[in-house]
């Protein structure tokens, strides 16, 4: 190629600045990331709330990616959306902005659809030939049968009640989960071909092991012993424990409590307690707890639900006497420790019965004929891969160790069935590597639209107190949609352009495809403002190497 | 089907939005965007300018269908895009004086005319020095004969490319080559320099627009509409300089917006020389939140700083909140 005849007295010919690559000025490069979201992070049930709420973010068709992406964890997003206590909600970090998204509507208004659409949890493997039993048809053992079944192994699930839930049918009153919507979520699990045996209570789970051949088996019998304080109490003295009290309502009994109630303890349970005296009838429900309100275990919304309902509380004090009609109560005081200490001064309440609510333990008999496994303290103790002291044997819920809520066993029915899968397959189990989380001062949120929170309805308050209908309605699709909107997609790209925009050098380009971007090396100077400008933290600057 | 939702999730702040259509996004965000000026021009990191002009030449190329011409003046701008023998630009330019630039323009315009090719718009560029120092006298002439020209200063504040010497753009206090932080009124003098957005607007000119580097579909928006008019147009963009104002790389946008956020630097429109459009503060911040993040600043803060002098500057930006009615309505409340 011949050069062109340049004119007199220049030297260059013209050419594009392109030839210059300043990316050599670079000390810094710019890369894309994607960072653990705090919602995500803090789900037990170990939920990608983040990314199935991308998906929902689209609306339509995106409803049901997001419902597919829970359900690859969590077999019961309906039953979640009303009974989690939603760390995710907490922990959100548009929380720290205006009010933290709303998830869990979300994730009810998907498991809602889900129901009624009818969309089926996604199909099982091809048989692995190993058949694996669990022992108790709670949320925990569900869930590990559902991703035991899904891994393609026998999975039969032995129930001692005749119907299946665990805790969520016994435990947790209709008010707030309605049987028809637990109801569907099993059936799901069971259409998958998990075996149901109702009214089988294992005993001796050795012995049935090795009579029935399982390979391995999972423990997730709960804890429905309430535990009992000694009172000293009168003959005619009336106290239940609540997990009675719960059950019995379920089974259709109507328990006696009379017009004034006492309910000692400060957890969920004494104020599903409370609440649920105060739809039978009784004119008053008081809640008496030896701490105060802050350390209370319940959760804020349920106590303020509660008291919306008329239901009492007495801070700091303790039960120190039943009679017929009347309870004595002693006041306490907190010391430095912050643990309650009496004060002697007492007082006597009127009462027709008292149900205590201090705690539940699980009967543990059905292990005494494995020696290995450690039962200190009434509880089972797990490796951290939720295998016992006995090779094959694997337990989860609120008969192991730690916090006890039906998200935490839906999370550990899942961990439960990875690991027990890993045993059976010889393999050991991967750690997964720990990923950076995405925190408030990492996004830059001046980008996100000013979107305050839309709130559930909740059912009248005459209502309330008087039946058992739900009390927390859902969110139509405009305002599930909206609610999704407000997410701040934390840690992962969600294809703003803006990193693609506000680049000097135009080194940052769109591949095409929503989300996937890269950095032009040859023209970035590392400035840093695709970083600074990134609305969710999704791009870092890394040193370069000299 | 799509519902009519409030909420986009970024909506419009960003550059893009995955779930609005492709139309509804900026023409940063258009993957077939002209990028008027091209990679490996020699700009500092983080320029602001480069940023800007990119911004505006763009949309501009997009709402002239890409008959267009536009005229330089001497600058940061001119020195970065075209060292001999290269040029970033990707469209037709050609380089004025420091001064003339207005003219120029002015004479390409007249050309395109007699020739009968109005269709081909001219656009003008220039630094804040060749604009409000050395071009104001061809500028005002411009402005005064209503030539079919869109007049753009990018206003870093300073003589940038020579060594950060003070324009008539400079705020009070900062630190110049010329104006040291030293004596009782350190850095550049109070009550001097010159508000061309205003002197635009006297000379009773079609359309006068400010806008900044920090709010891309406000710019992009108004050059949309300086386009669709003809006559003379101005347009003055504020662009942060990490050099001359001594701030970090990467906050050039991020003092862009604390400069409309805080009032110092008012956003508006007007046509005629009557203000149409403002646009008002979003998140208001004290003016401390600005000035804190440059260099050119610092003297006012620390052990011996000057709260008097920073107390005068914010003094200024109440005035530019009174004056263009900036400050959010107290009547709207956020719906809940």
């Amino acid at each position: 190629m011949t050069e062109p005849e340049l004119p007199f007295a220049i030297t260059l010919g013209p050419g594009t600045s392109r030839a210059d690559l300043t990316g050599s000025w670079r000390t810094e490069r710019a890369t894309y990331v994607t960072r653990q979201a705090p919602c995500g992070n803090a789900c037990p049930a170990g939920e990608a709330v983040r990314d199935w709420l991308y998906d929902a973010e689209e609306g339509d068709a995106g409803y049901e990616r997001a419902w597919r992406r829970i359900v690859e964890v969590n077999p019961f997003p309906a039953v979640m959306g009303r009974v989690c206590y939603h760390p995710c909600e907490t922990s959100c970090n548009r929380g720290q902005l205006d009010e933290s998204v709303g998830i869990n509507s979300v994730e009810r208004f998907l498991g809602d659809r889900a129901l009624e659409l009818g969309w089926p949890l996604p199909p099982v493997a091809a048989p692995s030939g190993r058949r694996v039993l669990v022992v108790g048809a709670g949320p925990a053992g569900l869930s590990a049968a559902y991703h035991l079944a899904r891994l393609g192994h026998a999975v039969t699930v032995k129930e001692a009640e005749d119907r299946p839930g665990g805790m969520m049918r016994w435990g947790i009153p209709r008010y707030r989960l309605p049987r028809p919507v637990l109801d569907a979520e099993v059936q799901r699990i069971l259409d998958l071909g998990v075996r149901l045996e109702l009214g089988v209570r294992v005993d001796d789970l050795a012995a049935t092991l090795a009579a029935e051949h399982f390979d391995a088996a999972l423990v997730a019998i709960g804890a429905q012993i309430g535990k009992r304080a000694y009172i000293p109490a009168g003959s005619a003295a009336h106290v239940m424990d609540a997990v009675t009290v719960l059950h019995g309502l379920e089974a259709g009994e109507r328990p006696l409590l009379g017009r004034r109630v006492a309910v000692y303890g400060g957890g969920n349970t004494a104020i599903d307690t409370a609440r649920t005296a105060r739809r039978l009838g009784a004119a008053d429900a008081l809640v008496v707890y030896r701490r105060t309100r802050d350390r209370m275990p319940a959760h804020e919304s349920e106590v303020r639900e509660a008291e919306e309902e008329g239901v009492r509380f007495r801070w700091l004090s303790t039960i120190g006497d039943v009679e017929e009609g009347a309870i004595t109560v002693e006041q306490m005081e907190l010391d430095d420790t912050g643990f309650p200490r009496p004060t002697g001064h007492t007082e006597v309440l009127a009462a027709d019965s008292v149900v205590l609510a201090l705690g539940q333990d699980s009967d543990l008999s059905l292990l005494a004929g494995l020696d290995q496994v450690d039962l200190r303290s009434g509880v089972v103790h797990t490796s951290p891969a939720l295998m016992t002291g006995q090779p094959g044997v694997f337990a989860a819920g609120d008969v192991t160790t730690g916090e006890r809520s039906v998200t935490v066993a839906i999370g550990h029915g899942r961990t439960a069935a990875r690991h027990l899968d890993d045993w059976l397959s010889g393999l050991a189990p991967a750690p997964e590597p720990p990923a950076e989380l995405a925190a408030f001062d990492m996004l830059n949120t001046w980008y996100y639209e000013d979107a305050p929170r839309s709130h559930r309805p909740r059912l009248e308050l005459v209502r309330r107190q008087s039946t058992f209908e739900e009390v927390v309605e859902g969110l139509d699709a405009d305002n599930a949609l909206y609610e999704a909107r407000r997410c701040m997609s934390c840690g992962t790209c969600f294809s703003c352009d803006n990193c693609v925009a506000v680049c000097p050098d135009n080194a940052v380009v769109s591949l095409g495809m929503p989300g996937s971007y890269a950095i032009d090396l040859d023209y970035c100077k590392g400035c840093g403002i695709c970083v600074a400008e990134c609305p969710c933290g999704a791009i870092e600057m890394v040193p370069e190497q000299i | 089907m799509t519902t009519d939702l409030k909420l986009y999730q970024i909506g419009t702040f960003a550059a893009g939005n995955r779930l609005l259509d492709p139309d509804e996004r900026s023409v940063q965000a258009d993957p077939g965007r002209a990028n008027a000026i091209t990679s490996g021009h020699r700009a500092c990191q983080g320029c602001g300018e480069a940023l800007g002009a990119r911004f505006v030449l763009d949309a501009a190329i997009r709402a002239a269908g890409g008959d267009i011409v536009t005229a330089n003046a001497t600058g940061c701008l001119e020195v970065f895009s075209t060292p001999y023998p290269e040029s970033a630009w990707q469209l037709a330019w050609v380089h004025s004086l420091f001064g003339n630039v207005a003219a120029v323009a002015s004479g390409i315009a007249a050309a395109l005319k007699a020739q009968g090719r109005e269709h081909v718009r001219v656009v003008a560029q220039a630094g804040d020095g060749g604009t409000v120092d050395i071009g104001l006298g061809c500028l005002s002439g411009m402005f005064e004969r209503n030539d079919d020209v869109l007049f753009v200063c990018y206003d870093n504040q300073g003589y940038m490319n020579t060594g950060v010497q003070r324009s008539g753009a400079t705020p009070p206090a900062a630190r110049t080559a010329t104006t040291k932080p030293v004596g009782a009124e350190p850095g550049n003098v109070f009550g001097q320099g010159k508000d061309l957005p205003r002197i635009a607007m006297a000379h009773e000119i079609p359309y006068v627009a400010t806008a900044t580097v920090a709010d891309l579909r406000d710019l992009e928006r108004k050059v949309e509409k300086a386009m669709s008019m003809h006559g003379a147009r101005y347009l003055h963009v504020l662009v942060p300089c990490p050099l001359g104002w001594a701030s970090a790389s990467q906050d050039t946008i991020r003092l862009a917006r604390l400069a409309t956020q805080s009032g110092l630097f008012p956003v508006f429109e007007a046509e005629h020389g009557v203000v149409t459009a403002t646009t008002p503060i979003r998140q208001r911040v004290p003016v401390e939140d600005y000035l804190v993040l440059q260099g050119r600043f610092s003297h006012l803060f620390g052990e011996h700083g000057r709260p008097d002098v920073v107390a005068r500057i914010q003094a200024g930006a109440d005035h530019n909140i009174a004056r263009y009615a900036l400050a959010p309505d107290p009547e709207v409340v956020p719906h809940d």
